[in-house]
């Protein structure tokens, strides 16, 4: 019953953090923008619509976005079982396992982008499929660390493995050094690209899902912040504090740095591959 | 006096009768599969091709049932020759020729390995059987043991297809028929682990660590350069080759891990990752053999396509083979809750808890390979991507795409039965880890340990079960609820013109982003050229890439024109006149006397 709690409340919540991130890049531009609410209006907008659907797709495409969500939601309940209260092979094993599952979601997300026969869709699954693969050592290893380091709270490597898994969270949740997800341009855009030829309530469930992997990866990236378990309300408030600390670094990160190019991302990614690797040495050593 | 005739013919243990089960697993479906492909030929080929499998496969039995190191050696043998008669089945073709002669030349390197370090053992044993050898193993030197290792996983490792030794792989299997290359792809290569557990964690037990070591790290780069081929590959059967040197990697970074540990004296650990190891073995076995049963599907059916450049589309006119391939390489990525998943993620969790039962030097080891082996799960995965949708989805882009017909019964029937198994492995975990893990300890004996898998292994079940009734609630929410209203229109072309399959991104672009990454191991290579009529008018662009194979060019070439330029001096001693042949005769008789009388 609680986990079904959970699972909606960050289900709901999830839009509003993108909604509150893109807000806060606003204020920080010094521009008006749109309010904190606007995902919400955007997937009601989607889901109201009609499809538009190309004449060249199988049924990969009509299925991808239900798989899509379903191996989102399974990720975030997996996740949720792994709550860090107990640091061990067993949460060692969800986690990674809500890796696997989410990786199904983006093996159908790339079919789906080919199917179409657009070029675009193609050029968009080749890319992501690039990013995310020299993503996931990066993500396993702080994993690892999180996992590895008892409550005794070993405060330098969790920083390493923290900002390692930042890196990741920029890439996987395509975000400025990365991706962009504000640009439909043709040669810069990589998850946009692969989603181009949907539309209506498919585009929909597929955003959303998006939003639910980037609350996924925040909530996992919460617990590096202050690895104290807490239940109850004074648990949730820190869990809110913690989502807010990464929605202002990742707003920042955004409007301070600009987007690299393509062969440069795997230079960002390997460089976050490394302070996961010496955040696991300090983990080994227990520091 | 050499003592042919051994006490102990065959043996049957939970090793065997593992391995056993999973050579029927594949070359039933494999057998039934065979039947479909070669309707319509004449029935000497039907008699000649079923002859020389029975044959093949009868001799990967014996070899797993030996039970002493000559009928080992002499079942591999046979193994060996009748895979090559079966490799060069399509003999009229020069590749076929070609591949077979690499495939015959690398085998017997490998087997002269494996002969040297078994008489190695024979001379220190006394006998073949393996009880002998196991009592005599734990009284030999050290560096005879170590010059055994050495020489028998040069020979395993060439059969298994480990880097650098993998150079016949890419050559044998796509030559083969599909059928047989499922089954030496998803069989005869782990005959070559079936050596290595037999020889390394059973008969030489206890192992040193740094053997395990080092089977780790030739897992690590099998891992890494397979999976990096895998993905330049053009050639559908090519992508198939070189995963299965990744997969072999990811087998052997289970199977080094347990004998690291047993050496250790880590005995739960070492059960662990040897059920890891076996378990990717048998998913391996499964998934592959799927995969090129499907690929021999699409090469009958489109009239001889192999080139995915060529292909696309395919899920319309062979929907059942496009789903078969698709449950194969979903596999083969590690997506839950198929069967790679569950292997690989107990992988994960034997580096993981390795790390925190050990301590310096170990720990940066296991998180290297974990991080190794995710690596290659990311890699894997954009492959199969490229694998499936560039074949199966969006348009055709040859006729012979575009006019291909679905496979026939036995054919479809022969996939089924290799696809239900990869989805059972995965879901049912719960069920067969526990079996695996018995297997495991039984080869390494000592205690029983019990580990944290045992109550997340049902998880893969969880995943499914979650999986459905979550997709099923947006299939009706979607239908019933918002009742989606769809509109069947073009792709969107930017307003141009209208796309056709030449303006669809293709298996080479697909691949573009990880040639230029891998560049400094791939040294690829590329050319274009404008073809002009006149200053002002060009009529055609040519353009040519391709990828440099390393250990060919730098490994293998200059071996070979080092034993050419070798034999092109020893021809001087062979002119032709027969009172020297004479002398020669009578030097040796006089060498062999002496040898006789000194030795």
């Amino acid at each position: 019953m609680i986990m079904t709690c959970k699972v909606l409340l960050i289900c709901l919540s999830a839009p509003l953090v993108s909604g509150m991130i893109r807000k806060m890049k606003n204020i920080v531009r010094m521009r008006k923008g749109p309010g904190i609410l606007q995902p919400y209006c955007d997937l009601m907008k989607l889901f109201s619509k009609e499809e538009v659907v190309s004449k060249n797709v199988s049924w990969i495409f009509y299925a991808s976005p239900a798989i899509v969500f379903s191996s989102g939601i399974s990720a975030l309940l997996l996740i949720l079982i792994a709550s860090p209260g107990y640091q061990d092979a067993g949460s060692f094993a969800f986690l990674i396992a809500a890796f696997f599952v989410l990786g199904l979601g983006r093996f159908f997300q790339a079919l789906a982008g080919i199917d179409a026969g657009s070029s675009f869709g193609g050029m968009g699954s080749s890319r992501e499929m690039f990013i995310s693969s020299f993503a996931e050592p990066a993500a396993f290893i702080s994993i690892f660390v999180l996992c590895v380091s008892g409550p005794g709270t070993p405060v330098f490597s969790f920083f390493l493995a923290a900002a390692a898994l930042f890196m990741v969270i920029l890439a996987e949740t395509s975000r400025i050094p990365v991706d962009n997800r504000e640009t439909h341009l043709e040669l810069t855009m990589v998850h946009e690209a692969m989603l181009l030829e949907y539309s209506g309530p498919s585009l929909g469930l597929i955003e959303l899902t998006g939003h639910i992997r980037q609350m996924i990866f925040f909530t996992m990236l919460s617990w590096y912040l202050f690895p104290v378990a807490r239940a109850g309300s004074l648990g949730w408030i820190l869990f809110g504090l913690r989502i807010m600390a990464i929605i202002l670094a990742v707003a920042l990160v955004e409007v301070s740095v600009a987007k690299m190019r393509l062969f440069r991302v795997v230079d960002f990614l390997s460089f976050a591959f490394f302070i996961a690797l010496v955040a696991s040495i300090a983990a080994g050593l227990g520091v | 006096m050499i003592n042919f005739f051994s006490k102990q013919l065959f043996l049957f243990d939970p090793l065997t009768i593992f391995f056993l089960s999973v050579i029927g697993l594949v070359s039933i479906p494999s057998a039934i599969f065979a039947t479909g492909y070669l309707r319509g030929e004449s029935a000497l080929k039907k008699l000649t091709v079923s002859a020389l499998f029975l044959c093949f496969v009868s001799s990967m039995c014996f070899v797993v049932t030996a039970g002493n190191l000559l009928s080992f050696l002499i079942f591999w043998e046979l193994m060996s020759l009748t895979s090559y008669f079966l490799v060069v089945l399509d003999y009229k073709h020069e590749k076929s020729v070609r591949a077979g002669t690499i495939y015959l030349v690398m085998t017997h390197a490998g087997t002269a390995c494996l002969m040297a370090a078994l008489f190695i053992l024979y001379k220190y044993a006394g006998s073949f059987d393996y009880l002998a050898v196991k009592e005599a193993a734990a009284l030999m030197p050290v560096n005879v043991r170590n010059a055994v290792f050495l020489l028998s996983f040069v020979g395993f490792a060439t059969k298994a297809g480990v880097v650098p030794f993998h150079i016949w792989l890419p050559y044998a299997h796509p030559q083969a028929p599909s059928y047989i290359s499922s089954v030496m792809s998803g069989v005869m290569i782990k005959i070559a682990i079936y050596g290595m557990i037999r020889f390394y964690i059973n008969l030489l037990a206890p192992a040193p660590a740094w053997w395990g070591a080092v089977i780790l790290i030739f897992g690590i780069f099998s891992c890494l350069a397979g999976a990096i081929y895998a993905l330049m590959a053009r050639d559908l059967k090519k992508i198939l080759a070189y995963s299965s040197v990744e997969n072999i990697g990811i087998i052997l970074l289970g199977i080094g891990a347990a004998v690291f540990f047993s050496g250790r004296g880590m005995g739960g650990l070492a059960a662990l990752a040897l059920c890891a190891g076996l378990y990717h073995l048998v998913n391996h076995a499964l998934f592959k053999g799927l995969l090129f049963l499907c690929s021999g599907s699409v090469y009958r059916q489109t009239g001889g396509l192999r080139d995915m450049e060529k292909m696309g589309g395919l899920i319309r006119p062979m929907p059942v083979t496009a789903l078969f391939f698709l449950i194969g390489a979903m596999g083969i990525s590690a997506l839950p809750p198929l069967n790679g998943f569950v292997s690989e993620w107990l992988t994960f969790q034997v580096f993981f808890s390795a790390f925190t039962q050990s301590g310096g030097a170990v720990k940066m080891f296991m998180v290297l390979s974990a991080s190794v082996l995710a690596l290659t799960g990311g890699l894997a995965a954009a492959c199969f991507v490229r694998a499936f949708g560039m074949t199966f989805l969006a348009m055709p882009r040859s006729k012979h795409a575009q006019e291909a017909k679905e496979a026939n019964l036995s054919m479809k029937a022969g996939m089924a039965l290799l696809a239900v198994p990869v989805i059972l492995f995965g879901a049912g975990a719960g069920l067969i880890a526990p079996v695996m893990y018995n297997i495991s300890q039984s080869v390494l004996g000592g205690e029983k340990i019990a580990h944290t898998f045992y109550s997340v292994s049902v998880l893969p079940f969880t995943i499914m079960i979650s999986l459905a009734a979550l997709g099923a609630v947006v299939f009706i929410l979607m239908k019933f609820v918002i009742k989606v209203k769809r509109t069947i229109y073009n792709t969107w072309d930017c307003g141009y013109y209208a796309l056709d399959s030449r303006t669809e991104y293709t298996p080479t672009a697909f691949a573009k982003p990880f040639r230029i990454v891998f560049g400094f191991f791939l040294l690829p290579y590329r050319k274009s050229e404008k073809i002009r009529d006149s200053f002002y008018h060009v009529s055609a662009f040519k353009y040519e890439t391709h990828t440099t194979l390393v250990f060919k060019k730098y490994f293998y070439e200059p071996i070979v024109s080092l034993i050419y330029a070798f034999a092109c001096k020893m021809r001087k001693l062979q002119p032709g006149s027969i009172h020297l042949y004479i002398l020669y005769i009578f030097i040796t008789l006089v060498c062999l006397v002496w040898f006789v009388t000194v030795f």
